[in-house]
């Protein structure tokens, strides 16, 4: 009976020693799940057809085009290979501006056969309804194909706009690089000020002053992102408008400071760590030789711990890429291409916290919500093997 | 000519007194060994030369240490000026993790030499001097963790000579090393000291009645016998020192 | 007396860039300090006005610009409970398995590797993960019971690690005692092992707490609810919560200028909880160190 019971928890152990295995596999099933639908979706809203002139040679249009021509940027069909004409946007609110509410009938049922007239009469019409207002018989025009996503319209494309119809565009390369751009100069912000109290603290300090540091740095590490966000947000962000004499205080270089700041602890304490295994006898030995302490410091100690220390930055680099809240809150959330540190950007995560709750479950935006989810998953798990790697490599 | 001469010398860790009123005087150009048994403070002692034990919190020294006249412990003396005159070997073997070539050179480049032909020279010079040089001439550029123990312990005492100290303390040099390794660190004492001071700690008899000229013995924090080690090993005046190097405690 | 001489001035040379470089280094760090106070002084002294009674005690009032914070309290704390009933069994059951069962195999380099990498995971992702498993595939809906084991999973790795961190820092000769007793592996570490793990385990769930307490991006699709006029009945409602409630009324609620006053006082409560928990957590290291010393 005893002895039943010890296998009994010690099974438990073991499933419990699993656990983290476990929650990762999970975690990369169900991410793809949710996301691995998008390149299954029609660019286009589901229900909707694109129709054209029959004489219109252009077969395909790409999201990005679709756009710029309904926002009126693309204004001849020779701009996107067709014919030399102007192109005329349609959308079905649009039908009673060429024919009276008489003409479509008391309950629309003339409608279809409008928009067939229509579409027959404008060589340069391009036109965007409902499918069930498509004529099924001796329709005047051309329906274009539906296309699906395509993963290098994501992985490529240059813009998010999740909401555009007729079609929604989901370019991961602006939230990527806002991404980037904002921890990189969190952590060029904090690495110095990291580095100097690590080796401060593992190598300066008396002991007094290092018990009086360590919870400083936990307390740090423990107040909550969204803290720092609040804080980012009414003192940050202003200091940085009036300081730069900027339009808005919400810039990727706000979303830096505040990373910056919550990147330092784990910065400090990986560091110090590292600074801490370089041997007594390697110090000693320095020091024998008539080095200061400082020489010894970076010509002996940083060298030796400099595996440890790399980690340190690419745990930080980390923890700055995951960060949502935070960065959510003090960098303005404008999903373009970044060109400079005082213009506003939107990173991954901040992409994924502030829109996920109006995507519709399921639908094209949800699903990209979650392939973004996928990509820095993907990208923070790369960061931590690399980790391993970097520490798990003999020294010199 | 006195070279190290400590007077009356107290040192405690916090409140334990580790070395209580040690004189002793050390000629230049000889080689004196320090044995006892662990603990006695044999090693603390010699750390005192060259003021290592500054780097251990909470330690206290009384008494004075004079290097050619001068009061090390003096408020004015700086510790980094006079390490480099007294250089040290540790236990066990502690090579930087650079190459062997830097290993030799770290001295003089911490200390504000620039001129390459010089390092090279110089490096080369304490290479040969510690008999490495043959073994080691064709990899400089490789790791000094590559080195056998012994190879490794020999490139730290030209790494120790390559700034040209005065004095060279070395704590147990060999202890980390097999009999072969260790007698060419002998050989290289013997060789030394007719250019440099040396003092070693030692647990081995045989290897300090080898290299020495004379012997301190140390007991509980005091020093029981000081003399010549012909002297001390053969007909020693304390009946402790006659216990210890009889082997029959220790 | 040339070569002195010189020596000399490089030793003054080495010696100010070395005064230098601890000079800037010693004043990095008390600037490190004062951010943190900067950041504490602002948030106490802005709160503190706000903070009453009242304030802790009623719910929020015409748009969240009046009343209280007491149903995001309640909330953070339902969550904080829930979380910690999933993660603290098995964070301490998996932590004592990776040290006392499988120390050093191959599967524990490998169990390791992934609680790293899982502490690695942005909480956004979790949030996502928790969305998609417990409120759509196991239907529970936005939900006390989906939060708190999303933020279950979420601070699992911390848990795990301080777990084997108290077990390890044990040596093995009080395990050799018990075992050669005739104790079996289980009663050596139910009796003797987790005893002496105990305090250091403990200052783990402590700080694990705090970490809950003020995650935002796990909670946001899983159970926070944006304004609820009465309190949860059930695990599976909705809840408030902290954290959430601070983010709302500071980017998104009715009307942003007026509900500062709210915003200081919710950031005030969220740091006092931190202050609390490393405070305890770092009494219980002390006072258990100090009695360790002791014996």
């Amino acid at each position: 009976m005893r002895k039943f019971f010890e296998k009994l928890v010690e099974g438990g152990l073991l499933i419990s020693g699993s656990v983290s295995s476990l929650t990762i596999l999970l975690i990369v099933v169900f991410l793809f799940k949710e996301a691995g639908g998008l390149f299954n979706t029609p660019s286009t809203e589901e229900g909707y057809v694109l129709a054209v002139h029959n004489t219109n040679e252009v077969a395909k249009l790409s999201p990005e085009q679709l756009m710029d021509i309904f926002d009126g940027n693309i204004t001849n069909w020779k701009e996107i290979g067709g014919n030399d004409v102007e192109i005329l946007p349609f959308r079905l609110s649009d039908l009673t501006n060429y024919y009276s509410e008489e003409e479509l009938g008391s309950e629309f049922q003339y409608v279809p056969q409008k928009i067939s007239e229509l579409i027959g009469k404008e060589p340069g019409i391009i036109a965007f309804f409902p499918e069930q207002y498509l004529l099924q018989e001796h329709f005047q025009g051309k329906v274009l194909p539906t296309q699906n996503i395509t993963p290098s319209e994501f992985f490529g494309g240059t813009k998010w706009y999740p909401t555009a119809t007729p079609a929604p565009i989901f370019g991961l390369i602006p939230l990527l690089l806002g991404t980037l751009l904002v921890s990189i100069g969190a952590i060029v912000l904090s690495l110095p000020f990291g580095l100097a109290v690590a080796i401060y603290m593992a190598e300066i300090a008396n002991h007094r002053m290092r018990d009086f540091l360590k919870p400083i740095i936990e307390l740090l590490a423990g107040i909550p992102s969204v803290v720092y966000g609040f804080f980012g947000l009414v003192v940050i962000v202003p200091l940085i408008q009036k300081t730069f004499d900027l339009p808005v205080g919400e810039t990727a270089f706000a979303g830096s400071v505040v990373l910056a700041i919550m990147a330092l602890p784990t910065i400090i304490t990986v560091a110090e760590d590292a600074m801490r295994t370089t041997p007594r006898a390697m110090k000693e030995a320095s020091l024998a030789l008539g080095a200061t302490q400082w020489q010894t410091i970076y010509k002996v100690i940083i060298p030796y711990s400099i595996s440890g220390i790399t980690s340190a930055v690419v745990l930080g680099i980390g923890r700055a890429i995951g960060e949502t809240m935070a960065v959510l809150m003090v960098t303005g959330n404008a999903a373009v291409i970044p060109t400079s540190f005082f213009e506003p950007v939107r990173t991954i995560p901040a992409t994924i916290a502030a829109e996920l709750g109006e995507a519709p479950a399921g639908g094209a935006h949800y699903e990209a919500l979650f392939l973004l989810g996928v990509v820095l998953f993907l990208i923070t798990l790369l960061l931590s093997i690399s980790v391993e790697y970097i520490s798990s490599k003999r020294k010199i | 000519m006195i070279k190290i001469d400590a007077q009356n010398v107290d040192f405690y860790y916090g409140s334990f007194h580790a070395l209580k009123n040690i004189s002793m005087q050390i000629e230049a150009n000889t080689s004196v060994a320090f044995i006892g048994p662990s603990g006695c403070g044999k090693s603390t002692f010699l750390r005192l030369f060259n003021r290592m034990n500054d780097l251990i919190p909470d330690t206290r020294l009384e008494g004075k240490i004079f290097i050619d006249g001068h009061n090390i412990y003096d408020k004015g003396v700086k510790v980094d000026t006079l390490r480099k005159d007294v250089g040290m070997v540790f236990q066990k073997p502690n090579p930087f993790p650079k190459t062997i070539f830097e290993n030799v050179a770290y001295g003089l480049r911490v200390n504000g030499v620039k001129d390459k032909d010089y390092i090279e020279e110089t490096v080369i010079k304490s290479l040969k001097q510690v008999v490495l040089w043959d073994e080691v001439k064709d990899k400089l550029k490789d790791s000094a963790f590559a080195l056998s123990g012994g190879q490794q312990q020999r490139l730290c005492i030209a790494r120790a000579l390559a700034i040209s100290p005065s004095i060279l303390l070395m704590d147990e040099p060999t202890s980390a090393l097999d009999p072969i390794s260790t007698s060419k660190i002998e050989d290289l004492v013997h060789e030394l000291k007719k250019d440099y001071t040396i003092v070693i700690v030692t647990h081995n008899m045989q290897q300090a009645a080898r290299v020495s000229d004379k012997t301190g013995y140390f007991y509980l924090g005091e020093l029981i016998e000081y003399g010549e080690t012909r002297k001390i090993f053969t007909n020693p005046e304390k009946e402790s020192t006659q216990n210890y190097i009889t082997g029959r405690f220790g | 007396m040339e070569t002195v001489h010189k020596i000399d001035t490089i030793d003054r040379k080495k010696r100010s860039s070395q005064k230098f470089a601890f000079g800037f280094f010693t004043f990095l760090s008390y600037l490190v300090v004062a951010i943190l106070f900067v950041i504490l002084g602002f948030i106490i002294i802005k709160g503190g006005n706000v903070i009453s009674w009242d304030f802790l005690t009623k719910a929020p009032e015409e748009g969240m610009t009046k009343g209280g914070i007491y149903p995001a309290i309640i909330g953070t704390f339902y969550l904080i409970v829930g979380s910690s009933i999933i993660s603290f069994p098995i964070g301490i059951m998996s932590g004592i398995y990776m040290n006392e069962y499988a120390a050093n195999s191959k599967l524990v380099r490998f169990i390791r590797i992934m609680t790293n990498n899982l502490s690695g995971v942005p909480s956004v992702v979790f949030g996502l993960f928790g969305m998609s498993l417990f409120v759509n595939a196991l239907g529970w809906g936005d939900s006390i019971i989906a939060g708190s084991f999303t933020l279950a999973l979420m601070s699992l790795p911390l848990i795990i690690r301080t777990t084997e961190e108290a077990l390890k820092s044990i040596d093995d000769s009080f395990r050799h005692g018990s075992l050669a007793l005739g104790a079996t592996k289980l009663q050596t570490i139910r009796r003797v092992v987790l005893p002496m793990a105990f305090p250091n385990i403990i200052t783990g769930l402590i700080l694990s707490i705090g970490r809950v307490s003020g995650e935002t991006a796990p909670i946001l699709f899983t159970v926070a609810a944006y304004f609820l006029p009465q309190l949860p009945g059930s695990i599976f409602d909705q809840c408030m919560a902290l954290p959430y409630h601070l983010y709302v009324i500071s980017t998104s609620g009715t009307d942003i200028e007026a509900s500062r006053g709210m915003a200081y006082g919710t950031a005030l409560v969220l740091i006092a909880i931190v202050l609390v928990v490393n405070l305890l957590a770092n009494a219980l290291r002390n006072y258990f160190a100090k009695k360790v010393k002791m014996n």
